[in-house]
This record gives C-alpha cells, structure tokens and sequence, in this order.
C-alpha cells in the first residue's frame, strides 16, 4: 500500500511545503531484517589486519577489566558493578571508531568504552566505588560523566554535537544507551533534535535483552529497535553486537557520515548480557541457563580469536601475548583499588558553587568542628 | 475482615516482618479486596521489584494486575493517570527517588491538580510509590530525599511511614484515598523488622496523623520517615545528660497533624526538627515556621533544625557526614538552653 492509498490520504499532502529541505545525505532508512555480521563472512577477508587485532587486544583486556571489577565487589572495593561482560565488541569498538576530538556519552554500564578510550580505569570507578560522582574531568577526555539516570545524557550528546557544528568543528558525539533506555521520552526526543537539527551524532543501542528483569518484547512492540530511526527520519542499523568487526565497521560508517555533514544514525547493536544486572541482582528470577549458555557460545572474544587464527593473523603467541598484557591490567587495577580511597570530607562543600555561599561557610565550620572533636576523641 | 490472602498467610507462622514484607503485604491485601487496584512499575512483575516490596503479586494477581511496565516514568505515571479517569486504583512504583523525576511533568501537571480544575468531577484515586534517602550505600542519584517538591504541590497527599506497622497500616489508608498519595518508603527501613506479623494486620491508619513514638518533658524532636529510628536513638543517649526527650513521628507531611505536634510543643516548650533532605526551604522550614506561629508564647527556645547539609546528596564514602545523626541531634539538643546561651 502506498501512502496514498491509506485511509484518509485525501487530506494526505503528497508534495512537501515549500520550506521543506531533503536531509544532505540521503542513505536508505529502513535496517537490514539480519543483524549485520563480518566475521566468519567474506565480507572479514577485506578488513584491515591492523584493526582486528588492535580490537582483539581491547577485547581480552575489557573481559578482564569486568571480571576484576566484579570480584573487587566481592570485596567491597566497589559498592556495585554492572558488568558488561559478553557486551565487550559494542564497548570497545565505540571507543576504537572516535577521534581524539569526538566526545563519548556512555551510559551506566560503559565503564570498559570509557576505559577503552584511554581513561585511567581507576578514575572510570570512582562512581561505582563511592568516593566520588565523577572521577575525572568530562573535558580533559571528552567522556560524559558516567551516571545512572537512563537516557538524560543522549539530548545532552545531541546539544554538544550541534553546538560543535555551530562552531564549525567536526566533532562528532556517540551516545552509548540500553534497550530499556529506549522507551524513556529523554530518547526520543533526542532522536527527534538529532534529525532535525541533522546533528552529527551517533546513537549505540546495546540491546542486551534485558533491563534488568524485563524482556525486549515487554519494552517495545517494534520489529527492532533500529526501526525506531525511520519515524524520525533518520537511518536505522541492526549489527551483530558480538561481532567487533561488524560493530566497527557499522559504527564508522555511521561516524563517517555525522563528520560530513549527512546526520545522525541509530545503530542497534543485538548482544546480550551474559552477567546479571548488576553483583546485586538475581538473574535466576526472570532467565533460565540455556539462553545464557547459547549465548556464551556467541562469545565477541572467541569469535574475533577463531577469525585471526583462521587467518594466521594471529598465533598462540599472540594470544598468550594478548592475555598477559591483560593480567597485568587486572593486577594493576587490584593493587590500585585495594589501596583505600583517600578522602576529604570538607570536599563536601567546595564544589556546589564557582563560589561558596556564606550558608555553605557556616555549615563547612560545623563538620571542620566535628572532625575535629572525632580527631581529639581518638587521640584519648 | 477475612478475604482469601488474610486467611492464608494467617496459615504461616507469626515472625517477626520487615518493612518490605508489611508493604507488600498491604498491596496484597487491597489488590484480594478490590479488583480496581492495580501495580505497575519497572520490574515490579516477574522480579518482584529491586527491593522485592511487589514480591508474588503478578504470580497471585496476573500480569494484568502487576505489570512490567516498559522503562518510562512518565509513561508510567501518565498512563495511570488515564487508568485513574477510567476508574482504577493503580499504584505505581518509581524504582528509585531520583527516578522519579521524569514523572514529575504528569505529577504536577496532572494528577496534582485534577480533582480542583474539574471541579471535583475527576478525583486521581492512585499512590505513587517512591523509595527514597541515603544511607545505604547507593551511588549517585539512589539516595535523593525529594519529599518537599512533593509537598510544595497542592493537591498531594504525602505520607511516609518509619515502622512496620504503619507501612502496612499507611499504604492500605493509601490506597484506599481517593486522592493522590506520593508514598515514600525510607529504603534504609526496608529491612527494619518488628513483630508485627500478618495474623494481627496493624490498624489502617488514617493519612494526616502525628504519632508520639516516646514521651518526654524538656523538649520534642520531630520528625518523619528515616530519621525517626535516629530520633529515638538520641533520646535514649539524652537521657544521661539529663533530657528527657519527646520523639514526634509525623507520618504524613500532607496533610500536616498541627495538633499532635503542637501540643507536644506546648507540654515540652522546647522542639528541633530533624530530617535529612537539605535544610534550607526544607521541609523542617515549613514546620518550623508552623510551629513557632502556635506556640510561640510556649517557647523557650528558637525551634531548631538538624538536616543534611545543602549540598547535593554526596558520594557513599561520604554520606556519613552528611546525614543527621545522634550526635548532632545532641548539640541542637543543648543549644536548647537557650536562656543560658543569650
Ligand atoms: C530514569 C531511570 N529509571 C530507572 C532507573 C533504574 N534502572 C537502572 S538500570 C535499569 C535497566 C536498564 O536497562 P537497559 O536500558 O536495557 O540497559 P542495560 O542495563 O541492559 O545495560 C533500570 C530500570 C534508572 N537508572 N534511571
């Protein structure tokens, strides 16, 4: 049916107002019915050498960083932990597709995208290990703070993007966001801004399955999440999220095309979350074994590992050598956490205001004076 | 009244319950009385909730009844707005405090004021449930103590219960009001036992009712929700210095039990409020004001506040410093002597 034949198509205007401009870079918007693959395809023969095995190393060396994480919890070195284990190809091929000039909105769970591009992995902890919000400066690294509110950062990814454009620089935003995050209104109507402004952003749907216990069927009705991008006029991509040359490619494709002016895309990447929620949850309440363990068969790092071996881009060595390098990650990261935080309580005040308030004087005084008598009385 | 659910449960045996065992039990119990109330909210079904307060009731009730909702406070509560005109009682569930404020558009733009610009026509029979506070240890945006955005709106009842008792007893008098009701559950309290058990269900307790959880002559804390348990603390550590403390618990900040508070004012002459939302426009601010405008003449003493400090809520590591405990209650406590002091 076309459009012209649905129900009241009379009033239907078949030729655009005047005022109406076709987007620069017309591309095709409807996703693919398949998740996009690469790997074990032809379409790996042409990918760069370089590129997988830079994407193999961030690969082995994100694995690790979510198992030390997630034993650090066990510890009580970090209050909670969303791992994002068996999600590494979105995390890390986000990171790998950005220049040093673009910025990165991650969403709760991208510790390891935020780490991947270059964030010391302790000041990318201290949200989850309580010492403070924001462990590093948003600026110096071009990563939005890394907080729990779900889609509120995706506006904020499309508000800078517009504003690099208006600066003429050719920056380009991606923002990282759930499956559950998609129902929020924060994501449509970033979305929305996005292809009308023809912002130069990317959207990295990491559709894991889940948020927390509720299914991807009880979250939308759509046939995915891709198809979301149509309505606003904007390209919709459906890639194997476990697949890192596939999300690579797609997401530089889409990278690509924001730099030259052609607009926002939506990629949604279809992984899943092989951990629980968070170290908190019970996942045994709302999924059953088998569905994880065919996924751990699907696993983003074997996957890449069989091709390079396949290939003989890659050998045992290699592999070994590849581990190793991510042990010593892991151990740093131990040694480094197990240090305890050092902390100022008077920092409570000194960053509410460019300058402090004279209520905020006062009430600085009366902790000063409390740690103060804390001190004395355990001096006695 | 016996219904299905009360004879059940009154099958196992009496233990001691939690503050989440009582909630869930109240929403059990409505929803076996009454086929218009319905819960809904992110993963209250299936899981329970994270705090599993929704515990069974999709098992016991359907999914119709308890439902999953897809992850959108402002869809959530918007769509309840709509099951409200249609006839529903729903009780929603915001996951956490600072989650809630998606939904604040619907709550202040709609179900806040409903009743008044129809004229009465159209009340908003429904219950907004939000976990909400510090003092467990959450990350950023998990511990906001937003009770006076709630209360600053007109058309809101905003209720908050400090023992298992009155969870129980508050969220039935909740959801059985035919007004709005912004339930908040002091999260640190969820696992707060007493022995009340499901045989013997407390009393509904009707909304806008002070309660004197401790009787005492020099001087009267008030108080609500979280820092009730603290209040009661620091009366017991007065004692040794001589004061005999008066511990109000308001249970409902809207409406506001003037009586209870003021005549306990009155006998003791001497009040702090303590909470821990920030004090400044506070929600002690308020009570304050109220309290000096009744009983001024019976005042010995400026009525004082102990609340979190004006920041925002802080880091884990750190909120110790931040949140009123009895140490602080003690100093305002002594700065009651005030005759002494000017
Ligand atoms: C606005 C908001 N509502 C609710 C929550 C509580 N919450 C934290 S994570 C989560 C599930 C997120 O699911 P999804 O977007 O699919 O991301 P995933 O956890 O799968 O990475 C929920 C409901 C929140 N953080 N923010």
């Amino acid at each position: 049916m076309t459009v012209q034949e649905l129900p009241g198509a009379a009033s239907y205007r078949p030729v655009p107002p005047p005022a109406w401009k076709p987007r620069t870079d017309p591309a095709p918007l409807l996703p693919d019915p398949e998740p996009y693959r690469v790997l074990g395809t032809e379409a790996a023969g042409g990918f760069a050498p370089d590129v997988l095995r830079r994407l193999y190393a961030e690969l082995v060396r994100g694995r690790r960083y979510n198992t030390q994480a997630t034993a650090l919890t066990k510890q009580g070195r970090l209050a909670v932990y969303p791992s994002s284990t068996g999600q590494e190809a979105c995390e890390v091929a986000a990171a790998l597709v950005l220049e040093e000039r673009d910025w990165l909105f991650p969403s709760y769970r991208d510790t390891l995208a935020a780490v991947a591009r270059g964030l010391d992995p302790v000041e990318a902890l201290t949200l989850l290990r309580g010492d403070w919000h924001t462990g590093y400066d948003p600026r110096e690294h071009r990563i939005a703070p890394l907080s729990t509110p779900l889609a509120t950062q995706l506006p904020h990814a499309v508000g800078l993007a517009h504003a690099a454009r208006l600066r003429g620089d050719d920056v380009v935003a991606l923002a990282m966001i759930g499956d559950g995050g998609t129902s929020e209104g924060d994501f449509h109507e970033a979305l929305n801004f996005a292809a009308v402004w023809q912002a130069p952003v990317v959207f990295l749907v990491q559709n894991n399955g889940f948020a927390i216990s509720v299914p991807l069927a009880k979250q939308t009705a759509a046939p995915s999440l891709a198809h979301k991008a149509v309505g606003y006029g904007m390209p919709g991509r459906l890639v194997d999220g476990n697949d890192a040359a596939a999300v690579h490619q797609v997401l530089s494709e889409a990278v690509a095309r924001a730099r030259r002016g052609g607009g926002p895309t939506l990629v949604e990447a279809v992984t899943y979350r092989i951990d629980a929620h968070t170290n908190a949850d019970d996942a045994t309440r709302y999924r059953v074994d088998d569905e994880v363990e065919a996924w751990r068969r699907h696993d983003p790092v074997k996957l890449l590992e069989r091709e390079l071996t396949e290939r003989g881009l890659i050998d045992e060595d290699g592999i070994r050598e590849a581990a190793d390098q991510a042990e010593d990650m892991a151990a740093r990261l131990r040694e480094r956490m197990n240090a305890d935080a050092v902390l100022d309580p008077m920092d409570l005040f000194t960053h509410v205001y460019a300058e402090q308030t004279a209520q905020l004087r006062e009430q600085a005084a009366q902790l000063r004076a409390e740690l103060d008598a804390e001190a004395e009385g355990d001096d006695r | 009244m016996t219904t299905v659910a009360t004879r059940a449960a009154a099958r196992t045996a009496a233990k001691p319950a939690t503050m989440a065992q009582a909630l869930n039990r109240a929403m059990r119990d409505a929803m076996a009385e009454d086929p218009t109330v319905h819960v809904m909210g992110e993963d209250v079904g299936t899981l329970g909730g994270v705090f599993r307060v929704t515990d069974g009731l999709a098992k016991e009730f359907g999914e119709d009844r308890c439902t999953d909702t897809p992850l959108a406070e402002a869809g959530i509560l918007g769509t309840a707005v709509g099951m409200a005109m249609y006839g529903l009682r729903p009780v929603v569930e915001m996951q956490f405090d600072a989650f809630a404020y998606p939904a604040f558009e619907q709550l202040v733009s709609h179900v806040s004021r409903m009743r008044n610009r129809t004229r009465g026509a159209m009340p908003m029979p429904l219950v907004v449930r939000v976990p909400y506070g510090g003092g467990i240890g959450g990350v950023e945006h998990h511990s906001d103590s937003s009770e006076v955005y709630y209360m600053a709106t007109p058309g809101l009842h905003v209720v908050t219960p400090a023992t298992v008792e009155d969870a129980y007893g508050l969220l039935r008098a909740a959801i059985a009001s035919d007004d709005p009701v912004v339930f908040l559950e002091p999260k640190r309290l969820y696992w707060s036992k007493s022995d009340w058990s499901p045989e013997n269900p407390a009393a509904v307790e009707p909304i806008g009712r002070a309660v004197v959880r401790r009787g005492g002559r020099s001087a009267t804390l008030i108080s609500y929700g979280p820092s009730v348990p603290v209040c009661l603390e620091a009366a017991e550590a007065a004692r040794a210095e001589g004061w005999d403390l008066e511990v109000v618990d308001l249970r409902s900040l809207v409406p506001f039990d003037d009586e209870t508070v003021c005549a306990s004012v009155r006998r003791t002459g001497r009040a702090v409020v303590v909470h821990e939302a920030t004090g400044f426009a506070g929600p002690g601010a308020e009570i304050a004001a109220r309290v000096t405008e009744r009983c001024f003449h019976h005042l010995e003493a400026p009525v004082l506040r102990v609340t979190g400090f004006d920041i925002p809520y802080p880091p884990p590591m750190l909120e110790r410093h931040h949140l009123p405990g009895v140490d602080r209650i003690l100093d305002a406590v002594a700065r009651l002597q005030w005759e002494a002091q000017s």
